[in-house]
């Protein structure tokens, strides 16, 4: 019954976003009160998405195999924490919870939109609608979760043991509510162009969901790094996977949405541009799951291969972004121009830094799409990180050095001469790091590590400078969030730098009882022997590593065996220090008796997701920031009312 | 903005929708391959997975004679699915030897007893050590090797119906 009800559930929803859609057709054409019942259906529609979605939870919670989702993606004998997320680590269920925080989403937008204007929220509601139905569409017609089968096995197939790993767990739904986030800009920005509506007021109502989508993102970027880094047993960090760029490419696009989005809402200026990039952005999340879905390209992530649902997203891509682009151009030409500026002002650095990350957006996505090109001319390609690096490595770079300059910029208009006198000290801290940089590694290390070094600790300065002599304690909290998140990625620059600059890497056979030294450590290797866990056994690698006169640590690698389905994974040891990272990778066993191990020190590699966390956090105090700042005016004219 | 420039988003957009579209509409043919075809095959001994088949080692797969090496498991469903295909290749006068993964030796007469036994020789390979050596990724998949003990065609996943006499005739090619 529970598998019966949760379809009925999501049947209902559907019937109610089409019933959302009509009701703003109607509504906005003809002047009726039929726009007073959109916001309810919205709030009921969310509702029953996320009920469909808890019954998904429960049947594979109570590992009911009689549902064939269920049987062929979880096993009765999996840690709980496993089979909650079994739910969404397969193609049905992650469809389900989009969907679910797609109706959420809209929820909220009914609930607690008060910016907008009421055609605008209503057209807005309308588009969130129609993109729904889609994805509806797509669950009730393609990839129904629910399904029975007949006779139900004994037991389930399990999940892919890559993806058992709490990191993983909960990596997909950060992304999807990123994703999801996008698809709200997205209707915001083709209800603004329904109603012409484009203006400071609209961006500021749209700003804390491209805020908010982009946090989210943030997060699911770099804990999928994290994850990749210490699952795969690769030792790197970024590998311009497909699937990763599915996700790095929205990211690049809400980047910069979200800083035209600002110049919008504070100068009313870049109208076009910015409706543009909303576009751009939910396209790019659009293009990335059907990359990932659709089997198209090749991956490590090996998704479901099956050309059917790919030609349904592809039919949604269509209609959705097509028909986006189209509104664009009908309608476009009627949003006048917004305000003008000087070419020296913090606009023009806000355009810079769009053209920026729309290159680097353009560059991955042709990086990513290449093979699919060449295979349509008959050539078989793949196109791997050093195309990556050597192509968006220096225009990263750029874009780093504009965004220490940025914030030093008035709005509107500015003195040259001023701004560089405020970016002096960032620039004097550069020459000292280049100079400091060019006598320990000169020659040692490749060029863009090097430029990274130098530039991350000038950027780190001029990062700071906006809070230099102001007063800390009235300086507004987004204003502090701008210079975490701008200080964040400084970190994590230089630790992509560290890292490719001098991590040393050791490849040894050894045997039990052998001590092996590399890089100021000494590892002893002790023992190996098998261990068993909840759905794995493992051999287990017992090793003790020190450094210097340090206190010996023990460190246990594994290759582990998963039976449901077959799998080997690798669990490499991780050793954290304030300057780095040991990471040792037991390997496969050689004929004479020897174990392969691996053995890397990655210097200050940790800051990269230090980076990435800083990034989100000061996102996430801008958005605090901002919303708090509403809320208090908002109380303040009702006081002042009264 | 220039009349054209507004348009040209959409005009990129087509040209993206058309590469993709003709993505999807071509054969597939993406699928892995071993990276070990043309190559001998690895040296193994693997212990008996079945009570009445003898086991199976390198050796035996260079006996002069092609012969198709099938990967699978009794907790497999693909595996039962091919298994008529497998018969039917035997039928067809072709040696089939096998490997059994992660296995174990009632489960694997149980299976043989009820989907029918092909097998000439069946090895148990308890940690897919051979089965990774192979380039194999996964269950079910048969290799066509040659009577030297070269692996000169790859399968992966379950034989259907259609690709029985690809394989009749990569062992006939294999057989030259």
């Amino acid at each position: 019954m529970i598998a019966e009800a949760g379809l009925a559930a999501l049947w209902l929803a559907a019937a109610l976003a089409f019933l959302q859609l009509s009701l703003v057709y109607f509504g906005l054409t003809d002047k009726g009160d039929l726009l007073a019942a959109v916001r309810p259906v919205a709030v009921v529609q969310g509702l029953l998405t996320a009920l469909s979605f808890l019954l998904l939870v429960t049947l594979f919670l109570r590992s009911d195999m009689s549902v064939a989702l269920v049987a062929t993606n979880s096993h009765s004998a999996k840690p709980w924490l496993y089979k909650f997320a079994g739910t969404w680590g397969n193609h049905e269920g992650s469809m389900l919870l989009w969907v679910m925080v797609m109706g959420i989403a809209g929820a909220a937008v009914a609930l607690f939109e008060r910016a907008l204007r009421r055609d605008t929220h209503m057209a807005t509601l309308g588009a969130q609608a129609l993109i729904s139905l889609g994805f509806y569409a797509f669950l009730l017609f393609s990839s129904n979760p629910f399904a029975r089968i007949n006779p139900a096995p004994a037991d389930g197939q399990g999940l892919n043991p890559l993806l058992q790993d709490p990191g993983l767990a909960f990596h997909p739904p950060t992304l999807y509510l990123g994703y999801v986030g996008l698809s709200v800009a997205f209707s915001f920005a083709v209800g603004a162009l329904m109603t012409r509506n484009v203006d400071a007021t609209f961006a500021r109502a749209m700003r804390p969901w491209v805020l908010a989508a982009w946090i989210l993102l943030t997060l699911g970027i770099t804990a999928g790094s994290y994850w990749a880094y210490y699952e795969l047993g690769w030792g790197g960090w970024w590998f311009w996977d497909p699937v990763e760029n599915a996700s790095l490419m929205p990211w690049l696009a809400a980047t910069a949405l979200l800083h035209s989005v600002t110049v919008l809402a504070t100068r009313d200026a870049l109208r076009a541009w910015t409706i543009m990039l909303a576009v751009v952005a939910f396209s790019m999340s659009m293009v990335g799951t059907f990359l990932v879905r659709s089997g198209i390209l090749t991956s490590v992530h090996a998704f479901a291969v099956d050309p059917e649902r790919g030609t349904f997203i592809l039919g949604l891509l269509a209609l959705y972004i097509g028909g986006a682009l189209a509104l664009f151009g009908l309608r476009i030409g009627t949003v006048r121009e917004g305000a003008q500026f000087e070419l020296v002002s913090r606009e023009t650095m806000l355009v810079v830094n769009n053209l920026l990350l729309s290159v680097i957006l353009g560059l991955v996505l042709i990086g990513t799409l290449y093979p699919l090109m060449t295979e349509a001319f008959g050539h078989k390609v793949s196109v791997g990180p050093p195309y990556f690096d050597r192509i968006a490595g220096p225009i990263a770079l750029a874009l780093v050095i504009a965004m220490a300059a940025g914030p030093l910029t008035r709005w509107r208009k500015d003195q040259a001469r001023a701004v560089a006198r405020r970016l002096l000290l960032p620039a004097v801290v550069l020459l000292l790091a280049l100079s400091l940089v060019s006598v320990l590694a000169w020659g040692r290390i490749g060029v863009l590590p090097f430029l990274g070094l130098v530039i991350s600790a000038g950027v780190a300065v001029g990062s700071l400078a906006p809070l230099w002599k102001r007063n800390l304690r009235r300086t507004p909290l987004f204003t502090f969030g701008m210079v975490v998140a701008h200080l964040g990625c400084a970190v994590s620059l230089a630790g992509m730098a560290a890292d490719s600059a001098f991590t040393v890497e050791k490849l040894v056979a050894a045997r039990p009882g052998d001590t092996i030294q590399t890089a100021g450590w000494t590892l002893r290797f002790d023992d190996i022997r098998p261990i068993a866990g909840d759905n794995w056994t493992a051999l287990q690698g017992d090793m003790t590593v020190s450094r210097g006169g340090g206190a010996a640590v023990d460190i246990h690698p594994q290759a582990r065996f998963f039976t449901t389905p077959p799998t080997n994974t690798t669990e490499a040891a991780l050793l954290t220090r304030w300057d780095g990272q040991l990471y040792v990778v037991l390997g496969q066993e050689t004929e004479d008796g020897r174990w392969q191990v691996r053995i890397w020190w990655k210097p200050f590699v940790t800051l990269i997701w230090l980076g990435g966390i800083m990034i989100a956090f000061g996102g996430a105090l801008s958005l605090i920031g901002r919303e708090r700042r509403g809320w208090l005016q908002k109380l303040r004219r009702r006081e002042a009312v009264a | 903005m220039s009349r054209w420039a507004i348009w040209l988003p959409l005009g990129l957009f087509l040209a993206f929708f058309a590469l993709f579209a003709s993505g999807l509409l071509k054969p597939d043919d993406r699928l892995i391959t071993s990276k070990m075809i043309g190559k001998p095959i690895p040296q193994f001994a693997l212990p008996a997975a079945a009570s009445d088949r003898p086991p199976l080692s390198n050796a035996d797969l260079a006996t002069g004679k092609p012969r198709l090496l099938n990967i699978f498991a009794s907790w497999c469903v693909p595996c039962a699915a091919e298994s008529p295909q497998l018969m039917a290749l035997k039928q067809a006068g072709a040696e089939i030897d096998a490997v059994a993964i992660r296995d174990a030796r009632p489960d694997v007469d149980r299976f043989l007893k009820r989907w029918g036994n092909p097998y000439t020789r069946i090895g148990l390979d308890a940690r897919s050590s051979l089965q990774i050596a192979m380039g194999s990724s996964g269950v079910p998949e048969t290799f066509v090797i040659d009577g030297k003990g070269t692996i000169v065609h790859q399968h992966i996943g379950d034989i259907r119906e259609e690709d029985v006499p690809l394989l009749l005739q990569k062992l006939a090619e294999a057989g030259q």
